[in-house]
């Protein structure tokens, strides 16, 4: 069989991806994704005109080779393909589904100028679930022994990602997390229902076998402070501890009972698998036939309100300040949102939340908005429409507009630089904070962001942390 | 895992835990909390460390069993482990001589106030004790609070020890006596501080209360132990548990750690069907084995 020409190639269509039937999956908390077949696979991987200068992988925060990967996947090698991925990306199962391919490498596609863009992320996903599934996660070859030691704080994807690396390179890593399970954001953020935890447990136990150590109920800034992390023979920190401090919208009425942040809900159900209450302990609002609305346009106000569906609610809404057009969660979310019956209400802002006199919400004042001039993020800015306040009656809310920095790494090493939010100051080409041997990375940098983004800064500090170990003059 | 080292009950539903925590016990300033789990399924419970000692590598903790976990805690006996104990959390209290201090527990809260008394009295502070409790059975540290303050009162509600009546009786009188009182901390029921509060607003004394609201991961990222004090939202767990007792909404706080209240009474009904549940299995199910 002669291969495929350009033309061909460009005349299959995206191959689809097998889900859960959307009135079925908003009841329960089984993926929603259900993974392409071996046939699919193949077919979509020959969607792949394999140019001779992959700009797919421009659009790569972490430069997996993408090209080569996927003409493995189209002869059948997908072992070969999930070893490729697996050079440059230290979480491929997670990456493939929790990536917004649409806006990096499938942005890039040439294929996409005219049709459809190779589904990259399908197959990233597809090969290291392949992989998992068969033979189990293979480990890389780890180098020599250096005798160096590397602390990393925090163990959401950019502390694992700073951790995959540096074991390789041959320092000892030990990653320090708060919480009593390691995946920080990919555990206690994302629902099950999107990235299953046994996935991300698959790849810590990966970890672990190169000789990771992992430290859970360990607060560092408490437990010990960095300074004593360098007296106890590390050469070297990594500060990967997310954002971690949740807004709040400062209205009236943001602490009657039933309105949640985000994070609190979406921890309580998922790291605390309240959504199993009694058999777990920690329970969460019972939203079973409840009116729900989740403040906030992102991935994690999706989550929230997803979630919020399969715990029962009657009603779950999006309430968004801006247009659709405007909202930055991911494409697919919103989709699947749709389909699972999420109502979504735009250009509409709360002003206030309404309780009754034992404390619990009852509703929320909203006014209604129109788009203005574009502000500084680009989006057009939402303007209040005067007189158009109108009152839904709700039992739960949830508090979706993103994280602020966590203070107690800041509390506790004042000699860092810090901006004026609280985000670690860094030398971007390094990760190199202004504190000797201390590099920093992910969302307590850049204020919140994506999972892959705080991968691409975990790798990015650990090239710069071998460097400095390999020069002779460290700490 | 962290191992009980030694399990007291001090009264009816009151234990005393003395668990192995070496680098808590180092790290650990009066006025901070741990987070204990006691298994798998378990919830994250805040917890004030009562005491510690640093060269023994251990911290102790004292516990009321009320809600299912807390019960659950406290079937917990000497030998057995706790999966989970995270801290020290929380900011320490803020210590200094400020003359004469009083440091008030009402219930488990003297074992919380505990730490703190300790701390005053180190700072030197004439330390004026008062310990609050519903009846004598339910008096707790009466001899390790005698040695570290300078005045001790205990009082019951039913007089049955004591001093009869309200620990806000006791204050009141001792502010009625015209000492100079510089500074009071609070640490037990929310009417009770709420209550402490009251008295010494008047006089414009230095009061300070540690709050115990609804806890998830005790290090800001939750934002579920979210309080009002001084008109503004806090976080109890990063920017306290120590606040201003005149500055604190304690209506808000009581109507929030309502919170799960029907949850919490259909996970105790569970947890007890289960109980009977296996314990008539058991039962019945023993000649099968024989």
């Amino acid at each position: 069989m002669s291969p495929l020409t350009k033309k061909e190639r460009m005349q299959i269509p995206r191959q689809p991806m097998p889900e859960q039937a959307p009135l079925e999956r908003n009841k329960n908390f089984l993926e929603v994704n259900l993974g392409l077949t071996e046939e699919l696979a193949k077919m979509e991987a020959q969607r792949c005109l394999q140019c001779p200068k992959p700009v797919c992988v421009e659009g790569c925060p972490v430069g997996v080779q993408i090209r080569d990967f996927i003409q493995l996947v189209s002869e059948g090698d997908f072992l070969g393909a999930a070893a490729k991925i697996k050079s440059d990306n230290a979480l491929p199962a997670v990456c493939g589904r929790v990536c917004p391919q649409e806006e990096q490498c499938e942005a890039k596609c040439v294929v996409g100028v005219k049709h459809d863009p190779v589904a990259i992320g399908r197959l990233e996903r597809f090969v290291s679930d392949y992989e998992r599934e068969t033979i189990g996660i293979r480990t890389p070859s780890i180098k020599p022994k250096t005798g160096k030691k590397v602390a990393i704080i925090g163990s959401g994807p950019a502390g694992l990602s700073c951790a995959g690396d540096l074991i390789q390179l041959g320092h000892d890593v030990t990653v320090f997390e708060a919480l009593h399970e390691i995946g920080g954001v990919l555990l206690y953020g994302i629902p099950e229902f999107r990235l299953p935890k046994s996935i991300v447990k698959a790849e810590v136990e990966a970890l672990k076998s190169l000789g990771v150590e992992f430290q859970t109920n360990a607060v560092i800034g408490f437990t010990d402070t960095i300074d004593e992390l360098f007296e106890n023979g590390y050469n070297a920190v990594f500060i990967a501890v997310g954002a971690g401090l949740p807004y709040f919208m400062n209205i009236p009425g943001e602490n009657y009972n039933g309105v949640y942040s985000a994070n609190e809900f979406l921890t309580r159900v998922n790291l605390m698998k309240a959504y199993k209450f009694p058999e777990y302990d920690t329970p969460v609002f019972d939203c079973k036939d409840k009116n729900v609305a989740v403040f906030g346009g992102g991935n994690t106000a999706m989550d929230a309100v997803r979630t919020a569906k399969r715990l029962g609610a009657k009603n779950a809404y999006i309430m968004y300040r801006r247009s659709e057009k405007e909202m930055p969660a991911r494409l697919e979310e919103v989709h699947h949102a749709k389909q699972e019956g999420i109502e979504f209400v735009f250009l509409t802002n709360p002003l206030e939340f309404l309780g009754d006199e034992n404390g619990w919400l009852r509703g929320v004042k909203l006014q209604k908005m129109e788009l203005g001039e574009p502000d500084a993020s680009g989006r057009r800015r939402p303007v209040p429409i005067p007189n158009s306040e109108y009152i839904t009656e709700l039992d739960m809310a949830v508090v979706a507009i993103g994280n602020g920095s966590n203070p107690i790494i800041q509390k506790t090493t004042p000699d860092l630089s810090y901006n004026k939010w609280g985000n670690i100051v860094v030398d971007e080409a390094t990760m190199k904070t202004s504190k000797e041997g201390v590099f920093a990375g992910g969302d307590i940098v850049t204020g919140g962001a994506t999972v892959i983004l705080a991968m691409g800064a975990g790798r990015t500090a650990a090239k710069a942390i071998d460097n400095y170990l390999n020069n002779t003059n460290h700490r | 895992m962290n191992k009980i080292i030694s399990a007291e009950f001090l009264a009816a539903d009151i234990k005393r835990f003395v668990i192995e925590a070496p680098k808590i016990a180092a790290k650990r300033k009066a006025g901070q909390f741990v987070i204990v789990r006691i298994d798998e399924k378990g919830e994250r419970i805040p917890l004030t460390i009562a005491d510690s000692n640093k060269d023994q590598g251990t911290i102790t903790i004292i516990v009321q069993g009320i809600g299912k976990t807390t019960k659950e805690i406290n079937s917990h006996k000497t030998g057995d482990f706790f999966l989970d104990v995270v801290g020290p959390l929380g900011k320490p209290s803020h210590i200094e001589n400020f003359g004469t201090a009083i440091s008030i527990g009402g219930g488990v809260g003297t074992a919380i106030a505990f730490p703190t008394a300790v701390a005053l009295k180190e700072a030197g502070n004439h330390t004026i004790v008062i310990n609050g409790a519903r009846n004598k059975d339910l008096v707790i540290l009466e001899e390790e609070l005698k040695i570290v303050s300078d005045e001790l009162y205990i009082t019951t509600d039913d007089g049955s020890y004591g001093y009869h009546g309200f620990v806000t009786q006791k204050l009141q009188e001792l502010i009625d006596s015209g000492r100079k009182i510089d500074f009071v901390l609070a640490i037990g029921p929310i009417p009770m501080m709420k209550a402490v509060a009251n008295t010494t607003r008047p006089y414009g004394i230095k009061t300070v209360v540690s709050l115990n609201p609804v806890m998830v991961d005790g290090t800001g990222m939750c934002g579920g132990c979210r309080a009002t004090v001084d008109n503004k939202t806090v976080f109890v767990c990063v920017d306290g548990p120590e606040f201003d007792a005149h500055l604190v909404d304690f209506e808000l706080l009581t109507k929030r750690n309502r919170t799960y209240n029907q949850n919490e009474k259909a996970a105790l009904e569970s947890h007890l069907c289960n109980y009977d549940k296996a314990f008539f299995e058991a039962v019945n199910s023993e000649p099968l084995h024989q």
